[in-house]
């Protein structure tokens, strides 16, 4: 396949449609809007249908709708809207059906501002909305792993009839990088018997629901989940080690954050300062299991992102207290330099050394 | 020498950030006059909507909330519960009110509550790049809708102030343009009954204005008054839906 | 080899799409690039700029922080805003036609380039920034002006074909510039 050059909103838009989306409900704002605005010119050429709902609130309803009567479907937003989309994420969740929801994710609390943030980490992985539900959450940090992850977000939600969230920030949506887009390994996916088709006479009716006023039935269905996480937990963690061997200092970052941090982390080790760096990729699961790999010459840890801290949380879950975790973060769309993280990394190092005497 | 032309003390000295020849400033500049001349100013809440009006909390002259979108009408009606004495308005866009908030903005009137909205009607979404909005004539391309409106998916342009006016709780609801000086004017005298009628205790008002978006219709502001008049106006009639005084 | 460019004005000087074609010329010889734009409601009339990185091995920020090798300014104000991006040694063209001072700050190599005054002469305002590219290829050279034609050919498909002498006589000059001034020293 060529090698073509696009924008990273738009990018995701021709990668869904290459992985089967052909539902979009959606809604305007910023930094996303070149997603609505590319699936109203494409989607329909491929036969799909785009639809402009009246806000975020009735988006991921018309999601919720398309996907019980088991069209492949997607919705995208930034932070706020993602916010008003938690109710229907949740009951999506309890429903149990399959779907796809980008977050081109920018500054909070509140309206906040439109540069690039991570400060929905909390909203994604801890979910905003009510019980006990989790989505599946992708990071991607350039185009091209955006336009990967994405085309087979969509076999993914079908596979384990769950949302996948692609979480991006106002940077991955707003850059051009060169993409090729290829056609990922199928996956053996179930019919879609549980849909509410019709029953044309020949089945019993499908109800897509998520009440259950049984006490005992509503922890079956909570029960019933869980077992389905465990298998995603086993199956779906994503994340790459760069240049973990023999790391002092182990930076953790994804998507927009780990580029910089990757920059730093060139920048020291030709300093002679060993450092690297996790990236997860799956944001939930979390890639636990990168912190086992880790070599035993590391003496900390520091989690960079752009928040006030919100992953450090799943990094020192993580440690299980092996090694002190440090934190460095900016928030507000205000993006840190690669400068600030080697002086960040260097700062904690030397802090390590004194506790320990060294 | 006498005083000709002399800025509203209903506005701050801000310079606005709208576009050039957008009609968002006109509209300012008519609410900060009316709240002025009722001497209304040191009693008034306000309230900004998300749109290219967000940042109206700095152009307004007196107390201003900021809500999320499409919510001002409950915002507001929050602030009025709690000081029930004052002054209280919202301003908000096509997209605010006629898409994200259409809720609110129903129940505000269903309720009767003692505000009074400001809606600038201006067929786009502004703020966001020129999207489409419920209020999108037929036709009309947008960058969602890139092959021109079409009812048949989309339905056809929503009529905000004849919907509301269907509603018992609303006093006083009218449609106005400020295309030229003498629609201005008019302009002005609705949104002052309108806030008569909330000073009056005569339920919910609202002066739907119709107004130009230069920017993203892709037109010289000269052109897109024109634009309005001969497009927009045929299909939102200019007039009063409701007036308290009439049905008295 | 690493590009590391800032391209600045104000919105409709075509700084955008200078960026755009930076890059697109960039991936066609088969290097790794990135384009990141500044985005928002300052854009409405204001000024705009993108980041574009062209290099021989894998890009990781997409972000310029006081490590430009160049900066394209073709108003005032970027130049002023961006000066100080660059690193020692590193190039600043800035559009003579519109900035009477040369940027302040020392240990940079800047490059006066009269892009509105030159693409006037060529035939059309509009490729100005074209100028300014011809002056960074023939400075910088990161590929030959046959490598941007080319990439030109393709972004504007048969259709507008018909542009392509334009863009390449505005090319041609911006670098005539540069090696005319190189020659008289
Ligand atoms: C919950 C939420 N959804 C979407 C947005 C993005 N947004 C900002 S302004 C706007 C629409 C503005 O259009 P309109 O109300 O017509 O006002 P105008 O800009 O035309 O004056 C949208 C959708 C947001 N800020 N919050
Ligand atoms: S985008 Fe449209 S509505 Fe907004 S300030 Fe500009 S002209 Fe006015």
């Amino acid at each position: 396949m060529e090698k073509v050059l696009m924008k990273g909103n738009e990018a995701l838009c021709a990668a869904a449609i290459r992985g089967g989306c052909r539902y979009f409900f959606g809604y305007p704002i910023t930094p996303q809007n070149e997603i609505p605005e590319y699936m109203s010119r494409e989607l329909p050429k491929a036969g799909g249908v785009f639809l402009q709902a009246e806000s975020e609130v009735a988006a991921i309803n018309m999601v919720y709708g398309a996907a019980g009567a088991g069209g492949r479907v997607m919705t995208s937003s930034s932070s706020p809207g993602i916010a008003l989309k938690q109710e229907g994420i949740s009951y999506i969740c309890g429903a149990e059906l399959p779907c796809v929801i980008v977050n081109i994710s920018r500054g909070g609390p509140g309206l906040g501002g439109i540069q690039p943030s991570q400060a929905d980490y909390f909203q994604s992985t801890r979910g905003g909305g009510n019980g006990d539900y989790r989505l599946l959450v992708l990071a991607p940090a350039n185009i091209q792993e955006a336009v990967d992850l994405m085309t087979e977000a969509f076999d993914i939600a079908d596979y384990y009839r769950m949302p996948v969230m692609i979480l991006g920030d106002g940077m991955i949506g707003q850059m051009m990088e060169p993409v090729v887009f290829k056609t990922p390994a199928a996956r053996e996916l179930p019919e879609k018997e549980w849909a509410t088709t019709g029953t044309g006479g020949a089945r019993t009716p499908n109800i897509i629901n998520s009440l259950r006023l049984d006490p005992a039935e509503l922890e079956k269905l909570n029960l019933h989940l869980q077992e389905k996480y465990e298998r995603v937990r086993a199956n779906e963690v994503r994340y790459e080690m760069h240049q973990t061997d023999e790391a002092e200092l182990v930076f953790v970052a994804y998507g927009t954050s780990a580029r910089i941090v990757k920059n730093a982390v060139a920048v020291m080790r030709r300093q002679g300062v060993k450092a690297g760096l996790i990236r997860p990729i799956s944001l939930w699961p979390f890639p636990e299991r990168a912190f086992d790999e880790l070599p035993g010459s590391v003496r900390a840890l520091m989690s960079v992102e752009l928040s006030q801290g919100q992953m450090i949380d799943d990094v020192k879950i993580s440690a299980r207290g092996r090694w002190p975790v440090g934190f460095y973060g900016r928030s507000g769309g205000m993006i840190f330099t690669q400068q600030e993280i080697v002086e960040a990394g260097e700062k904690m190092l030397r802090e390590v050394s004194h506790v320990s005497g060294v | 020498m006498s005083v000709v032309f002399e800025k509203t003390k209903g506005l701050t000295d801000k310079e606005f950030h709208y576009c050039p020849g957008c009609t968002h400033g006109i509209i300012h500049r008519l609410v900060g006059e009316v709240l002025e001349e009722m001497d209304l100013l040191d009693d008034a809440i306000g309230v900004a909507p998300v749109g290219c009006a967000v940042l109206a909390y700095d152009y307004f002259n007196c107390d201003m909330h900021e809500a999320a979108h499409g919510r001002a009408p409950a915002v507001a009606t929050g602030v009025k519960r709690v000081l029930p004495e004052k002054t209280v308005f919202a301003y908000q866009g096509d997209g605010d009110l006629a898409s994200i908030g259409t809720a609110e903005i129903v129940h505000a009137a269903h309720r009767g509550e003692m505000i009074t909205v400001i809606f600038v009607n201006n067929a786009i979404y502004g703020m966001t790049g020129g999207q489409m909005a419920p209020t999108t004539m037929i036709g009309q391309k947008t960058t969602t809708s890139p092959f021109g409106r079409n009812a048949e998916q989309t339905g056809s342009p929503i009529r905000i102030a004849e919907m509301l006016a269907t509603i018992d709780g609303a006093g006083f609801i009218e449609r106005v343009s400020v295309h030229n000086p003498v629609h201005i004017r008019k302009t002005k005298k609705a949104i002052r009954t309108a806030f008569e009628c909330q000073q009056n205790r005569k339920g919910f008002s609202m002066v739907e204005v119709l107004s130009t978006c230069p920017t993203n219709w892709g037109m010289s502001p000269i052109a897109s008054l024109g634009w309005l008049a001969e497009n927009m106006i045929p299909y939102y009639p200019l007039g009063n839906f409701r007036n308290p005084d009439k049905e008295a | 080899m690493e590009e590391k460019v800032i391209c600045a004005g104000f919105g409709g000087q075509g700084v955008m799409s200078l960026g755009r074609l930076m890059s697109y010329t960039g991936m066609h010889v088969g290097k790794e690039v990135s384009w990141l734009p500044s985005y928002g409601p300052e854009m409405r009339g204001g000024t705009a700029n993108c980041h574009v990185i062209i290099s021989d091995t894998l890009i990781g920020s997409p972000i310029i922080s006081h490590d430009a090798t160049a900066v394209i300014a073709l108003n005032y104000p970027s130049m002023v805003k961006f000066e100080h991006e660059l690193i020692e040694g590193g190039y600043m063209f800035y559009n003579s036609s519109l900035i009477e001072q040369a940027p302040e700050r020392s240990g940079i190599k800047s490059i006066g380039v009269a892009a509105n005054e030159i693409a006037s002469e060529v035939g059309d305002l509009r490729v100005a920034n074209m100028v300014m590219l011809g002056a960074y290829l023939a400075a910088c050279k990161p590929y030959s002006l046959e490598d941007v034609v080319a990439a030109l050919r393709k972004v504007f498909g048969p259709g507008k074909e018909k542009f392509i002498p334009l863009n390449e006589a505005a090319l041609k000059r911006g670098m005539e510039v540069v090696e005319s001034a190189a020659v008289g020293k």
